[in-house]
């Protein structure tokens, strides 16, 4: 099928310019470490703290860490104008908008799911915690790249959207921090996590079909 | 390729306005199967402008564009245009085949095959250079060897001689021949000279449409 092709054809070459600018794409992945390991630098190595704490410091650099990966999402394909020419393409732009969306999870929410364990376990998250800590990662980081999209679709027309990106899209990322670093908070007290994740489940379902719409507008809204 | 279904773009009363300056007012024209249209004026004169907006990327301040005798808003007229702007619209951190494969794979496939577009606008051997080391005028090329590979019928190209060298001008000159022969249609802008003996060359003069 022409639209599928042009689907996987968008996610590899997103992926492939991913690999070719390297440098760019560890730059999140080093953020997210730097900023968990300089809790523990700030506050003392009080274990019961850290435990305490630790859900919450993981989410909220993932959360950060996500948010500056965002203005690559568009920025390249804007400034060259590859973005005029997806949308002259007969595909509709919201699956092309959403296989960009599903590049940047590959690039940036995948690399976090695979180093947050090793930190969390650094922290001194208790063990029975660490499954539901990769559950809610799995489900919540993509949700963070599909509301991102909208913001930085929004934004890309901007010369300086830094700021305005992060305002916008901040607020909007709270319901997923709030239900994830909970979740992993309960699990961590060996309570069950079931609606938390299925509050998280619903979300990420409701983004996956809700956030591709009002960023491919926004992406058209931009270039014009 | 075929094209024998009659097309035709209508362009009624049409304005644009751009920070309180008029750049045009009341522009008719139409354009149809195996016409040219070339587009005229000083700079600032609206030439950009009126392509975006015949692309899509602008909305029109007044007037309205008709494609086939139907409003614009259906998407199967998008999928007609090959749009050759400022930028190129190529990646540079990619090399020539990773870029065309991209194009094709977001259009429908055209006359010709990637190895051939590339023969025909004098890149063959660079298949595997990344973008990044050609030149301007090679990167012109590329993006013109985009249109050659797609199956487009209508043609906008904003200033597509740029930085390009003379035997490159008759090069996209006969492309465009080729194109208008196989009942295609083109919109262009541009300062050269136009060697187009076409007799369904229109011009427009922008600057004279205030």
């Amino acid at each position: 099928m022409a639209l599928m092709t042009a689907f996987f054809a968008v996610i590899q070459r997103d992926l492939i310019l991913a690999f070719r600018r390297r440098t760019e794409i560890a730059n999140p992945v080093f953020f997210f470490i730097l900023v968990v390991t300089l809790f523990p630098l700030g506050i003392g190595a009080d274990l019961k703290l850290l435990q305490a704490i630790a859900p919450g410091i993981i989410w909220v650099s993932a959360l950060l860490a996500v948010m500056l990966s965002l203005d690559s999402l568009f920025r390249s394909d804007f400034d060259d104008g590859s973005l005029e020419q997806m949308l002259l393409s007969p595909h509709p732009l919201t699956v092309l908008v959403f296989a960009k969306i599903v590049a940047h999870w590959l690039v940036t929410g995948l690399p976090l799911l695979l180093i947050a364990p090793l930190l969390a376990v650094f922290l001194g998250l208790p063990e029975q915690a660490l499954g539901t800590l990769l559950i809610t990662l799995v489900l919540a980081t993509p949700v963070l790249s599909l509301i991102g999209s909208i913001g930085v679709s929004l934004t890309i027309g901007l010369r300086r959207g830094g700021m305005i990106l992060s305002l916008l899209v901040l607020p909007l990322y709270i319901p997923v921090l709030i239900f994830a670093s909970n979740a992993v908070e309960m699990a961590g007290n060996g309570l069950a996590v079931e609606p938390q994740i299925n509050i998280l489940i619903a979300i990420f379902f409701m983004s996956m079909v809700l956030a591709p719409l009002p960023a491919a507008a926004a992406v058209k809204m931009s270039i014009t | 390729m075929e094209l024998t279904q009659k097309k035709v773009l209508e362009v009624k009363n049409l304005s644009c306005i751009r920070d309180d300056r008029v750049l045009f007012k009341g522009l008719n024209f139409c354009l149809r199967n195996g016409q040219v249209l070339l587009l005229e004026g000083k700079n600032g004169s609206g030439k950009t402008s009126l392509l975006r907006i015949i692309c899509g990327f602008r909305m029109q301040d007044e007037g309205e564009l008709r494609w086939c005798n139907t409003a614009l808003k259906d998407s199967e007229y998008f999928a007609q245009i090959a749009y050759v702007g400022h930028l190129d619209g190529v990646k540079k951190e990619l090399t020539v085949i990773e870029n065309l494969k991209m194009s094709l794979a977001l259009s429908q496939a055209g006359r010709y095959s990637i190895t051939q577009a590339l023969k025909k606008v004098k890149l063959a051997g660079y298949d595997n250079s990344l973008v990044q080391t050609l030149s301007a005028g090679q990167k012109r090329r590329l993006s013109l060897a985009r249109l050659l590979m797609t199956k487009k019928s209508l043609w906008v190209l904003d200033e597509p001689f740029t930085s390009i060298d003379k035997e490159g001008i008759k090069l996209i000159e006969s492309l465009m021949h080729e194109h208008i022969a196989q009942d295609g249609m083109i919109i262009l802008t541009s300062h050269h000279d136009l060697n187009l003996v076409e007799k369904d060359l229109q011009k427009i003069n922008l600057s004279t449409w205030h």
